[in-house]
C-alpha cells in the first residue's frame, strides 16, 4: 500500500480578513501558503519559512503571529487578518499615512509584517512608546532596507496621534 | 525679447519638486500589501524548480540516477547538467581590461563535479514546489569527494591543488599599484604603524529572495521572464547569448523587487537552468530561492585580509600607505561582472580622501571552494575605508594627536579640485573639509570626548570613531563596458503627454525600492511644468523601456535622472512650440506650469494642457497648417567628462563596551555626506541610513561561517546574525552639496555611501573605547568573542 500523501487535505473553516472561509488544506501546508496559494493574499510575505525574519507576520485572534510557523490546519476556527484586511477596513490607515510621510518603506517586502507587529503595539493601550520600546517591539521583524530610523518615527508618530486624538476629542466634548 | 526658459536650470523652475521630501508614490500600494513580487505572478500551467544541490565542497559526481525521482508524483521533469547543456552554453566571467583574471567555464546545472557547497547539479520540476522538494529526495546521486580548497591563506602554495587543473594554480587575478616612492616615505617617517585587517565574508541577505519566473511561449516565438533583479536589458543579452535567441524574443520584467544591493545583479546558475527548463519544457517555470539555499547561492562578498602600514612625519601629515591585500572569491568568477572588481576598488579607493603622494598596493584574488563572491553593495569601500581610517587613528594615537585634527589636517583640501587621487583616479569636485566641519558641529565632538572622559573615570568604556571615504558612483562604460561586458552604461527617459494632461514616462533606470521612479516621477513634472500626481512612471520592463543599464553601482538618479530631465525639457519644448501655434504667441514667452499653458512673464493662464491634448489628438484637423505635433520625447545620456562621479563623506560612531561580556552597545550614529543635488531628501536619508545598517550589519553581526572541509555552518536566518531594530541606533544624516558639473540636475549616487563608511566608524569606536584598557579590535565581525579575545579575557 502506498504511504498517506504528506499532500492528502484536511477541511478547514475560518473567519479571514471579516469574511467566513474554507478550504481543503494538505497537511504540511504552512498557514502563510495557505493564504497566498489558496486565498491570493500575497501581501503575506515570505522571507525564510524559519519563524526569524518576520515579513509573514499577520494577526490570528488578535495576536500578531508568524503565518510560517503555523500549519494551515490549525487556522480552524480562528480569525485570521492580514494587512490586506486591516487595510480594507481603514484601522491602520493612520499608520499606513506615517510610514508613507516618513518613507518608512524602500522595497516594501517587509513593510506588511512591520505594520502588522505596529498594530498588535497599538492596539495595547498600555503600552509604553519610547523610541526603544518601538525597537524592542519591532526587534523580530527584518528590514534590509531602511535602517529602522524611519520605521521607528512612523510608529512614534501614530502612537502619539492616537494618544492626543482621543483625549483632545474628549477634552472637546467636555467643552 | 523673449525669456529663454530653455535656459532655465531646475532650480529656477516654478514649482519644482527638486530637492523637496515628496512620499514616493508607488510606496501606497506596498503599504496596502499589493506589490508585486515575482512569487505572486500568476500564470497557468506553471512549473515549479527545485534543484538539488550539492553537499561537498568539491567532488566528482560519479553516479547520477534520477528514475525514481522521475516516477514521484506531480514530476514534470527531472533534468541534468549534461542534459541541460544541450540548451544553455557555459560562461567565463572575465573581463578584457582586467588584465590577466582567469576563469573557468560554469554551467547552469554541474556536469560531472561540483566544486562549492550548494552548487545546483540537478533540477526537478514539478506541479509543486513541496512536490519538486519530494522527488529531490529520490534522486541517487554517488559522490568522488575531492581535496577543498578552503584558507585562502593557503590556496596559493604550491601543495594545494588548483581547483581548476587547467589553470595551473588558484590565482585569478593581481593587480600591483606602486606610485611615488614608497620605500623612502617610509624610510623619512616619524611614525609608522601597521595593522593586519580581516573582514569576514558576508552575504546580501534581501528579504525577498531570489526569484524568476520564465514563461515560453513557441507559438509567439517569445520567452517573457518576471524577475527579482536591477538590470533587466543585461539579463535579456544573456538569455539571448546563452540560450540562442534573438532579443526581440526576450523579454524580461522586473516589476517589484524585494531589495537587491547588488545581490541580484549577476547570473547564477539556477536562474540560467529556470529559463533554459522553460523552453525545454515549452512552459512556465518559477524558481524563488528558499532562505536556505539562499545562504548557499546567492553571492558572497567581501573576505579579506589586508596587511597594510602607514606613514607619518612628526606633525601628523600622512606620508604614505603600503598595502596587500587578498581576497577568496569561491571556484568561478561570477559572470558578466566578474569577481576581481572589489580586489581592484580596495586598491583604487584605499586613502582616497587624503593628500599622500606615496602609495603602493597589491590585491591578489584566490579560488577557493566556497560560495562565489561578486559585488555587494558599496563594493571594496568598507575594505578600503576601514584600512586608510584604522592607520590614521593607530598613527594619531602614536603622535598623540586628535584623531579629528588628523583627519582634517590630511584631507584633499575642498579649493583643489578637479584633481587627481594617489591612485589615479579622477576628482571633479569633493567637499572633505566642509563635510568634517559639519559633522564636527553635527555630533558636538568636544562635548562628546568630555563625556567620554568622565564616564571613564566611572569605569564606562565608550568610544568615539571617524571614518572619512569617497564613493563611485554614476560609472560610465569604463566600469565593464571598455571590459567586453554588454552591460549598458548609457539610459534613456520617454515621455508621452495624453490627452487630459498627464504624462507618462519610461524609464532604464529601475526601482528596488530606493525610490527611482519617485526621484524620476520628480524630476519629469518639474522639467514638463505637468503637477506630479500627474505622472506615471514605468520602468523594469525590456519592452516597454529605453535601452539602459538599471540600476548599480549609484547611478539611478544621476544618470537615469539626467535623462529624464533632458526628455521632459524636449518634450516641453515640443509641447510650447504647438501651443505658440494654436495662441499665436511666440513659444519662448510660454511656459507650462501645473498643468496649463501660462504666459511665461506673468503666469497668467492661457490653456490647460487638457485642452490642447484635446485639439492635438482628437481635433487635429483644426491646427494651424504645417503644425505636426510631438508629444513623445525621449532622451539617452551618459557620463561622458568622467569615468565616475567620486562623492564623499564622513562617518561618526559613538559606542559603549561591555568589558565584561564583549557586547557593543551603538548609542548614535551621524552621517554627512555629499552626493551632489539633493533631489529628495527623504528618500537619500533613508538609503544612507539603510546603507549604515547594513555596513554595521558587516562590521558586528554577519558572517559567512565555513568549516575546514568547506562546509557552510550558519546558513539559516536563526544562525547567521543580521541587523534588528533593537540594536540599531538613531541615525543623524545632514549634507553638502557639491553639484557635478557633467549633467545639468547636478546629482551623484549616494547608495553606497552608508555602506562605505560604516564599520570603520564602528570599529574605530570600539577601539578608542577600548585604547585605555590597552586592548584593539581588528577583524570583522567584531563579535562579542573578538571583544573579549582583544581584553585577553578569552
Ligand atoms: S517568513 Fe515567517 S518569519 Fe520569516
Ligand atoms: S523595506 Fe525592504 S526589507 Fe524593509
Amino acid at each position: 500500500m502506498a504511504p498517506e500523501s504528506p499532500d492528502r487535505a484536511h477541511a478547514v473553516a475560518f473567519t479571514l480578513n471579516g469574511e467566513a472561509v474554507r478550504a481543503h488544506v494538505p497537511a504540511r501546508m504552512h498557514l502563510g501558503d495557505l493564504l497566498r496559494e489558496s486565498f491570493g493574499l500575497t501581501g503575506v510575505h515570505l522571507g525564510c519559512e524559519h519563524g526569524v525574519c518576520g515579513a509573514c507576520t499577520i494577526l490570528v485572534d488578535g495576536r500578531a503571529v508568524r503565518a510560517c510557523l503555523m500549519l494551515g490546519v490549525q487556522a480552524d476556527g480562528a480569525t485570521v487578518e492580514t494587512v490586506e484586511g486591516l487595510t480594507e477596513s481603514g484601522r491602520i490607515r493612520d499608520l499606513q499615512d506615517a510610514f508613507h510621510t516618513r518613507n518608512a518603506l524602500q522595497c516594501g517586502y517587509c513593510t506588511p509584517g512591520m505594520l502588522v507587529t505596529a498594530t498588535e503595539l497599538l492596539n495595547d493601550a498600555d503600552a509604553a512608546t519610547s523610541r526603544e520600546e518601538i525597537r524592542a517591539a519591532i526587534a523580530g521583524n527584518y528590514c534590509r532596507c531602511t535602517g529602522y530610523h524611519a520605521i521607528v518615527d512612523a510608529i512614534a508618530a501614530t502612537a502619539e496621534a492616537r494618544r492626543d486624538g482621543p483625549k483632545n476629542s474628549r477634552r472637546e466634548a467636555a467643552e | 525679447m523673449s525669456a529663454d526658459l530653455s535656459g532655465l536650470t531646475f532650480l529656477d523652475r516654478p514649482n519644482s519638486y527638486i530637492g523637496r521630501s515628496v512620499p514616493r508614490p508607488n510606496a501606497r500600494r506596498l503599504l496596502e500589501g499589493r506589490g508585486v513580487y515575482v512569487d505572486d505572478v500568476a500564470v497557468a500551467r506553471l512549473g515549479h524548480v527545485a534543484f538539488l544541490r550539492s553537499p561537498h565542497a568539491h567532488a566528482r559526481i560519479v553516479a547520477l540516477d534520477t528514475a525514481d525521482a522521475k516516477a514521484m508524483p506531480g514530476v514534470i521533469a527531472v533534468v541534468t547538467g549534461p542534459e541541460l547543456a544541450a540548451v544553455c552554453t557555459p560562461w567565463v566571467g572575465v573581463l578584457g581590461h582586467f588584465k590577466g583574471l582567469r576563469s573557468a567555464p560554469q554551467h547552469a546545472l554541474a556536469l560531472d563535479r561540483v566544486t562549492w557547497v550548494g552548487e545546483p547539479f540537478c533540477a526537478v520540476v514539478a506541479r509543486s514546489r513541496a512536490e519538486a522538494e519530494d522527488a529531490l529526495a529520490a534522486i541517487m546521486v554517488e559522490f568522488d569527494p575531492l581535496p577543498a580548497v578552503v584558507d585562502m591563506e593557503t590556496a596559493l602554495e604550491s601543495a594545494t591543488p588548483p581547483i581548476h587543473p587547467e589553470l595551473g594554480d588558484n590565482l585569478a587575478f593581481e593587480r600591483v599599484l606602486d606610485v611615488g616612492d614608497v620605500d623612502a616615505a617610509f624610510r623619512d617617517a616619524a611614525v609608522v604603524v601597521e595593522e593586519t585587517f580581516q573582514f569576514g565574508r558576508h552575504t546580501g541577505v534581501c528579504l525577498e529572495p531570489r526569484a524568476i519566473l520564465a514563461d515560453w511561449a513557441a507559438a509567439d516565438g517569445m520567452l517573457t521572464v518576471h524577475h527579482s533583479f536591477q538590470a533587466p536589458h543585461m539579463m535579456q543579452d544573456i538569455l539571448c547569448k546563452h540560450l540562442a535567441l534573438s532579443e526581440g524574443a526576450v523579454r524580461v520584467i522586473c516589476k517589484d523587487v524585494g531589495g537587491s544591493f547588488g545581490i541580484k545583479v549577476h547570473i547564477y546558475p539556477d536562474e540560467m537552468a529556470t529559463c533554459a527548463l522553460a523552453l525545454m519544457l515549452k512552459r512556465p517555470v518559477k524558481f524563488v530561492a528558499d532562505r536556505l539555499e539562499s545562504f548557499q547561492s546567492d553571492i558572497h562578498a567581501r573576505d579579506h585580509r589586508v596587511t597594510a602600514r602607514m606613514a607619518f612625519s612628526a606633525e601628523g601629515d600622512i606620508l604614505a600607505l603600503d598595502m596587500d591585500d587578498l581576497t577568496g572569491i569561491g571556484p568561478y568568477s561570477v559572470y558578466p561582472r566578474t569577481s576581481a572588481v572589489e580586489a581592484n576598488q580596495v586598491v583604487n579607493l584605499t586613502g582616497g580622501p587624503y593628500r599622500h603622494q606615496h602609495y603602493r598596493a597589491r590585491a591578489r584574488v584566490v579560488l577557493q571552494n566556497k560560495a562565489p563572491t561578486c559585488q555587494y553593495r558599496a563594493v571594496g569601500h568598507p575594505i578600503a575605508t576601514m584600512v586608510a581610517e584604522g592607520l590614521i587613528d593607530l598613527g594619531a594615537a602614536r603622535l598623540g594627536l586628535d584623531p579629528f585634527a588628523v583627519r582634517v589636517r590630511n584631507v584633499i583640501p575642498d579649493d583643489a579640485y578637479p584633481c587627481a587621487g594617489v591612485s589615479g583616479i579622477k576628482l571633479e569636485k569633493l567637499s572633505h573639509q566642509a563635510a568634517l566641519a559639519k559633522l564636527r558641529a553635527m555630533m558636538d565632538y568636544d562635548g562628546l570626548r568630555e563625556e567620554q572622559a568622565l564616564l571613564r573615570q566611572r569605569g564606562i568604556h565608550r568610544g568615539i570613531g571617524l571614518a572619512a571615504f569617497i564613493e563611485i558612483t554614476n560609472p560610465s562604460a569604463a566600469f565593464y563596458g571598455v571590459g567586453g561586458a554588454r552591460i549598458s552604461a548609457q539610459d534613456g527617459c520617454t515621455i508621452r503627454l495624453d490627452p487630459q494632461g498627464g504624462v507618462v514616462a519610461a524609464v532604464s533606470v529601475t526601482e528596488q525600492g530606493q525610490g527611482t521612479e519617485g526621484i524620476i516621477a520628480q524630476i519629469v513634472a518639474t522639467a514638463t511644468g505637468v503637477p506630479m500626481d500627474q505622472v506615471r512612471v514605468i520602468s523594469g520592463d525590456t519592452q516597454t523601456t529605453p535601452y539602459g543599464g538599471g540600476t548599480w553601482a549609484s547611478r539611478g538618479a544621476g544618470i537615469g535622472g539626467e535623462a529624464a530631465w533632458q526628455a521632459g525639457k524636449a518634450l516641453r519644448g515640443n509641447v510650447l512650440a504647438v501651443a505658440g501655434a494654436i495662441l499665436q504667441a511666440d513659444p519662448g514667452s510660454l511656459d507650462i506650469r501645473d498643468g496649463a499653458v501660462v504666459d511665461a512673464a506673468t503666469g497668467t493662464e492661457r490653456m490647460p494642457l487638457s485642452e490642447l491634448g484635446r485639439i492635438v489628438y482628437f481635433r487635429p484637423d483644426t491646427l494651424p497648417p504645417g503644425v505636426q505635433p510631438e508629444f513623445v520625447a525621449t532622451r539617452h545620456y551618459v557620463p561622458k567628462d568622467y569615468p565616475f562621479a567620486f562623492t564623499n563623506g564622513v562617518q561618526a560612531s559613538y559606542v559603549e563596551v561591555d568589558t565584561e561580556t564583549g557586547f557593543v552597545r551603538l548609542l548614535k550614529h551621524w552621517c554627512v555626506e555629499d552626493c551632489g543635488t539633493v533631489l529628495n531628501p527623504l528618500l537619500v536619508d533613508e538609503q544612507i541610513r539603510g546603507g549604515i545598517v547594513q555596513g554595521i550589519g558587516g562590521a558586528l553581526f554577519e558572517h559567512c561561517l565555513y568549516d575546514a572541509e568547506g562546509q557552510l555552518l550558519n546558513g539559516s536566518m536563526a544562525d547567521y546574525l543580521v541587523p534588528m531594530a533593537g540594536e540599531m541606533p538613531d541615525i543623524d544624516v545632514a549634507h553638502v552639496v557639491s553639484a557635478t558639473a557633467s549633467s545639468e540636475i547636478g546629482a551623484k549616487g549616494a547608495g553606497e555611501a552608508g555602506t562605505a563608511g560604516a564599520p570603520a566608524a564602528v570599529v574605530n569606536a570600539i577601539n578608542d573605547a577600548l585604547a585605555p584598557l590597552g586592548a584593539r579590535v581588528s577583524r570583522q565581525p567584531v563579535t562579542p568573542d573578538v571583544v573579549l579575545e582583544a581584553l585577553g579575557l578569552i
